[in-house]
């Protein structure tokens, strides 16, 4: 079967063939798409480091067939930096030490950024655990995870008020 | 993964076409049926994605009050949707105490009824399991059952329904619209799971090709939103499938119980509605003594079916512990943790 599918994934409409219907969409950015920052953990919706935004909303990459996306807007890792000017998320990871390892690192940024746009966590690091939940890091850098998270939220909060003012 | 065909039909009755067909299964946000597929558990020949079918995926207010969910609402617009959260803050509360935000900002309102159960043997294709290969036997039975079901089961199955959402919905007497070869029909959702018996592979009452289309609240549901809470003892605190879990949502007048409306979470192949616990309630004065007593009567037909007898004394106290929290009121906003027993709310208890 050939199925023939279009997505725009960081803002470059991508059309693909797809030979097999059984390709989700981290195989797709990873094995067809080169975008290899995304990455595969548990492969089964349990780990979050497979986490994209698809229409502007965080899901598990993993646990989603690229077929059924079809005309889909993909906000990969790959995608969040303006050049060579990081993401307010990704700069405030580093600042606060927010990894070790790095491999759920993109999971937990493209998650971050999908929490803070939600916009139900707020400033309390208690919401932002629990909205965290989905992403698991086995290097423990959870409390630097938090903290990041809390300062992203507030300086995107900050510059969206004072491009509003 | 096994390959199957893929299609995706534009209108519902070409859905339910396609789906009655032997083989055929349907597709919506996927999160639980890929799972299932890629452990070689569920080896469908056909996906019927209904993620493209127009209309259902609004949230409708009705002229008896009542609210009228599509199938493929997502859980997180469910649960964030303001009006919906004012008038059923224990389904709300139920929703995001369940999975990750990114599988609620992708599962549907229909699959989550239809979510499969989580027992460990069913997901292990090596293993012996009714559900999954009738007459092969249960390895439950004798596996690591600590967290299987104490009500409704049999010996041929003692596994339990995974779904928060359901628990609420249940005590609040929702029912689900199903589009089938037949037309469109109703059926409460209290009936809509069946007891595993001596035919545990039949999970449902529907028919194949049967689409649930929307779920509805009645008009008296909101009736309940000033008391009503959604609890849910996990292995941890966010992120977890219930060990047990209770919804329980009051009428409160005059200082009185004018009604009272009980389901439990975790204790059985379906979403539990307490009606006799209910019926104690009636008429009393909110209090721990009555909790108690209520509690009792929920679970008095309980028997362990393995290593999980602590379950039947568990369940009763979450019980308590949702009635005195929803008697003492719904909080303004869903808290921090959702339904946990950990959450620091004024006035909780500690010590379930």
């Amino acid at each position: 079967m050939n199925l023939s599918i279009s997505l725009t994934v960081n803002g470059v409409r991508r059309n693909v063939e797809l030979d097999d219907p059984r390709v989700t969409l981290l195989d797709l950015l990873r094995e067809r798409l080169d975008l290899t920052g995304t990455k595969k953990g548990c492969d089964r919706g349990q780990c979050g480091a497979c986490t994209v935004l698809v229409d502007g909303r965080r899901i598990n990459s993993c646990m989603a067939l690229a077929v059924s996306l079809d005309g889909a807007d993909i906000l990969t890792i790959e995608g969040v930096a303006r050049g060579s000017e990081l993401h307010p998320v990704q700069a405030a990871f580093i600042a606060h030490d927010g990894l070790q390892c790095g491999f759920c690192t993109p999971g937990q940024i493209m998650s971050a950024i999908g929490l803070i746009e939600e916009g139900q966590a707020g400033d309390d690091p208690e919401r932002v655990r629990e909205g965290m939940s989905g992403n698991l890091c086995r290097c423990g850098a959870y409390a630097g995870i938090t903290d990041a998270v809390l300062d992203a939220q507030r300086s995107l909060t900050e510059t969206r008020q004072g491009r509003a003012a | 993964m096994k390959n199957f065909d893929y299609v995706r039909p534009a209108t519902i009755s070409d859905a339910v076409a396609a789906a009655a067909e032997p083989g055929a299964v349907y597709l919506a946000a996927g999160t639980n049926l890929l799972d299932l597929m890629k452990g070689g558990v569920s080896r469908p020949d056909r996906l019927v994605d209904v993620t493209r079918l127009p209309g259902l995926d609004r949230i409708e207010r009705l002229p008896d009050g009542g609210i009228r969910i599509g199938a493929l609402v997502r859980n997180a617009d469910l649960a964030h949707d303001a009006g919906f959260a004012r008038s059923c803050p224990a389904v709300a509360e139920a929703l995001l105490s369940g999975a990750s935000a990114q599988l609620r900002n992708a599962a549907t309102v229909g699959g989550n009824l239809l979510q499969r159960t989580r027992c460990g043997y069913f997901y292990d294709a090596a293993s012996a399991c009714n559900k999954r290969e009738p007459g092969t036997g249960c390895d439950a039975r004798d596996g690591e059952n600590r967290l299987h079901a104490v009500l409704g089961w049999s010996d041929a199955c003692i596994a339990t329904h995974p779904s928060d959402f359901c628990v609420p919905l249940v005590a609040l007497d929702a029912v689900v619209e199903i589009e089938g070869r037949g037309g469109r029909r109703e059926v409460a959702l209290e009936a809509l799971h069946r007891l595993p018996g001596d035919t545990p592979q039949r999970e449902t009452v529907l028919e194949p090709g049967d689409l649930i289309v929307a779920l509805r609240l009645p008009g008296d549901a909101p009736a309940f939103a000033a008391h009503a809470r959604y609890l849910k003892v996990r292995e941890r605190t966010s992120f977890a499938f219930a060990v047990v879990s209770a919804a329980a949502a009051l009428r409160i007048e005059h200082g009185r119980i004018r009604n009272a409306r009980l389901a439990l979470g975790g204790v059985a192949a379906k979403p539990w509605r307490a009606r006799a616990a209910e019926d104690t309630l009636s008429g009393a004065t909110p209090g721990q003594d009555v909790f108690r007593r209520a509690a009792e009567a929920a679970l008095a037909e309980a028997k362990p079916s393995g290593d999980n007898q602590f379950k039947i004394e568990l369940a009763q106290r979450i019980l308590v512990r949702a009635l005195t929290l929803a008697a003492t009121g719904t909080p303004e906003r869903v808290p921090a943790l959702p339904a946990s027993p950990f959450s620091s709310v004024a006035g909780a208890l500690i010590d379930a």
